[in-house]
């Protein structure tokens, strides 16, 4: 007699892992399928690697004067006759090598875009949740000043902030306060796009029965606005948040290029450029041409990335 | 719509008063006026007698009200660098940066909707699509490196342009011209170039997208049919209809480049109210940098409620939904 047919077992498949779930998304599909980005994403891959391996790769550390000897002041780059290795781009007229201030420069300028980027989200977002969960006269007060910090650019509210601390200070500043002033200042310019599309996103989210179901089993509104709600309304605030980074990279160099960004002495792309562009005139073209290159690369890497991430999030054109 | 128009003009009002409050602390938060009147040796009791006079014993709010009737009569107190009233030294700057933000606009639309107009009709073709990349590269440099780009290339390299100042300049009673002299238009145009370029850029794709929608629609077929002319199609009709968004976008985007003004009149170091406004933030010159920041707001929000209040008239749609809601 055959023996009873064994219980089919229990097929339980593991839930797929985030990276699996990555892995086969629309999103790596539509990113292998399109040149131009997979082109500016390892641009930008490589600008982040130089900023980060600054310190190993430059020749020199432009920022240490024991390294700078005056006798290498203004050599053209290589190519050109008198051009001397190791100095690959040139050097600047106190000697410094272009290459390693570009290095340096580009890793100063997107630290200063990234901190910039993430405070203005960190307000944007907090401010976009509590004004769409709580409604009211919350909202209203928040949406209006959004409204009329949106009437003015960015660029000039980062001035203004930049020039009310620098007032407020007496006009001296440690590098490093520079520094968090900038960073500060970006912060408040961008903050609104992110609260005005979080806010949104809100007021849809929490009239569904999820957030109900929370609010029915006792949880505190800041447990139910970040750990449900903020989940939910992520996917829009990374397309903001990439178009974001190359519009605070091109602010923080235009604050430095006039010359209230940061000091020379910790000199960002914008700051090079600034103080690159005197010897435009006398020839030197390569001392301001190069972080010229370096910041044009970078924000256009960034650009197309955001580009395509906003199209390729967006559902009305798939 | 009286009652919209009350409603928009009070909320301008507070903007700028909010404007104005920010302005006004930042003389409270910059220190002691009176230290920068007076020598460190000054004894206490006059000291206190220049306070006494200058008024700042007063209660805050009536300083902030001194403070916002002296700005409504063009008051604003003197430069710290310059020793001379903040309201001359804006009135001497603002003829340079007005000429220069209009040739930025006229070139902006001119270049803009042709470059537009042109990729529109011909969108597969080699030149569009090469606009279209000068476009996003337009939009990714940034102001000043534009500039400095135009200034190697057609000052320093080729030497056929002015790369700083307005050239000669010719005096109509307070208003300085640089329409007058030949070097005052060679002088404007890599600074109207660089000014312009962003909003051209912007221009030129609204208008193609403007185009190409526009010459799906029904009327056009029609017209087709009808047997007019390729030109009149598009230019008479097509365009045409396109020109409202631009003209807004335009309108409101004039208020950016006067504000942009600041980088471009840095790099050319033109000598308009952008740089003025530079210098003072360089040099901690609070008058000038409150005056600066509330003359901006009443520019902005003077363009928004004009654009505001002529939206409402062109388009009855608008009109409606206000009665409505009020």
């Amino acid at each position: 007699m055959a023996s009873p047919a064994p219980a089919p077992a229990l097929i339980v498949e593991a839930p797929p892992s985030r990276l699996a779930r990555f892995l086969d998304s629309d999103l790596l599909a539509n990113f292998r399928r399109s040149k131009l980005a997979i082109a500016a994403f390892l641009a930008t891959v490589l600008f982040i690697a130089l900023a980060l391996l600054a310190p190993v790769i430059s020749p020199q550390n432009p920022y240490d004067p024991a390294q700078l000897e005056l006798i290498n002041a203004s050599l053209p780059p290589l190519w050109y006759a008198d051009g001397q290795a190791p100095f690959l781009i040139g050097t600047d007229d106190q000697g410094r090598d272009v290459l390693s201030a570009v290095f340096y420069g580009m890793r100063l300028s997107l630290l200063v875009g990234v901190l910039g980027v993430l405070l203005s989200g960190f307000i944007g977002i907090g401010l976009g949740l509590i004004a769409g969960y709580a409604g009211g006269w919350v909202d209203t007060i928040i949406m209006r000043v959004a409204d009329v910090q949106l009437t003015f650019p960015a660029i000039l509210i980062a001035l203004i902030v930049d020039g009310v601390a620098k007032a407020v200070a007496g006009g001296h500043m440690e590098a490093n306060a520079q520094i968090a002033l900038i960073v500060v200042a970006i912060g408040l310019s961008f903050w609104v796009q992110y609260a005005r599309t979080v806010r949104g996103s809100v007021m849809v989210e929490k009239n569904k029965d999820y957030v109900q179901a929370g609010r029915l089993i006792g949880l505190s509104a800041p447990v139910i606005l970040t750990r449900h709600i903020l989940p939910n309304v992520t996917g829009p605030v990374f397309v903001i948040a990439t178009i974001n980074l190359a519009l605070a990279i091109i602010t923080e160099a235009t604050l430095s290029f006039l010359g209230t960004g940061l000091p020379e002495t910790m000199p960002s792309l914008g700051t090079l450029i600034r103080t690159g562009n005197r010897f435009l005139f006398s020839g030197e073209w390569w001392i301001v041409a190069f972080p010229g290159f370096a910041l044009a690369g970078l924000v256009l890497a960034i650009n197309l990335l955001g580009d395509w991430l906003r199209d390729a999030l967006n559902p009305k054109l798939q | 719509m009286l009652a919209f128009i009350l409603r928009r003009l009070l909320q301008s009002v507070g903007v700028l008063l909010a404007v104005g409050l920010i302005a006004f602390a930042m003389f409270r938060f910059a220190g002691d006026p009176v230290n920068q009147l007076v020598a460190p040796d000054t004894p206490y009791a006059e000291r206190l007698q220049i306070r006494q006079s200058l008024g700042l014993d007063d209660p805050v709010l009536v300083q902030f009200a001194r403070y916002a009737g002296n700005a409504v009569r063009g008051q604003f107190g003197n430069s710290y660098q310059f020793r001379q009233p903040v309201s001359t030294l804006l009135a001497e700057r603002m003829p340079a940066t007005l000429e220069l933000a209009l040739c930025a606009t006229l070139f902006a639309l001119t270049a803009g909707i042709l470059m537009g107009v042109y990729s529109a009709l011909h969108r597969d073709s080699v030149g569009a699509k090469l606009l279209q990349a000068i476009s996003l590269v337009g939009v990714s440099l940034p102001t000043f490196l534009i500039g400095i780009l135009l200034i190697f290339l057609f000052s320093v390299t080729l030497g056929w342009l002015p790369s700083y100042g307005r050239g000669d300049t010719v005096r109509l009673g307070w208003w300085t011209t640089g329409f007058l002299t030949a070097s005052g238009w060679k002088a404007l145009i890599l600074p109207s170039i660089t000014l312009g370029l962003f909003q051209m850029t912007l221009i030129m794709r609204l208008v193609r997208a403007e185009m190409l929608e526009v010459l799906r629609t029904d009327y056009i077929r029609f017209a087709r049919a009808r047997g007019l002319t390729t030109r009149s199609i598009h230019f008479g009709h097509a365009l045409k209809n396109t020109l409202v968004p631009v003209i807004t976008v335009a309108g409101l985007q004039l208020g950016s480049i006067i504000a942009f003004s600041i980088i471009t009149e840095t790099v050319f170091q033109w000598p308009g109210m952008g740089l003025l406004f530079v210098q003072a933030v360089q040099n901690v010159d609070v008058p000038i940098m409150a005056a600066y920041l509330l003359l901006v707001a009443l520019i902005f929000v003077s363009i928004n409620l004009v654009v505001d209040l002529l939206y409402t008239i062109v388009d009855p749609r608008l009109r409606l939904s206000v009665r409505r809601a009020a």
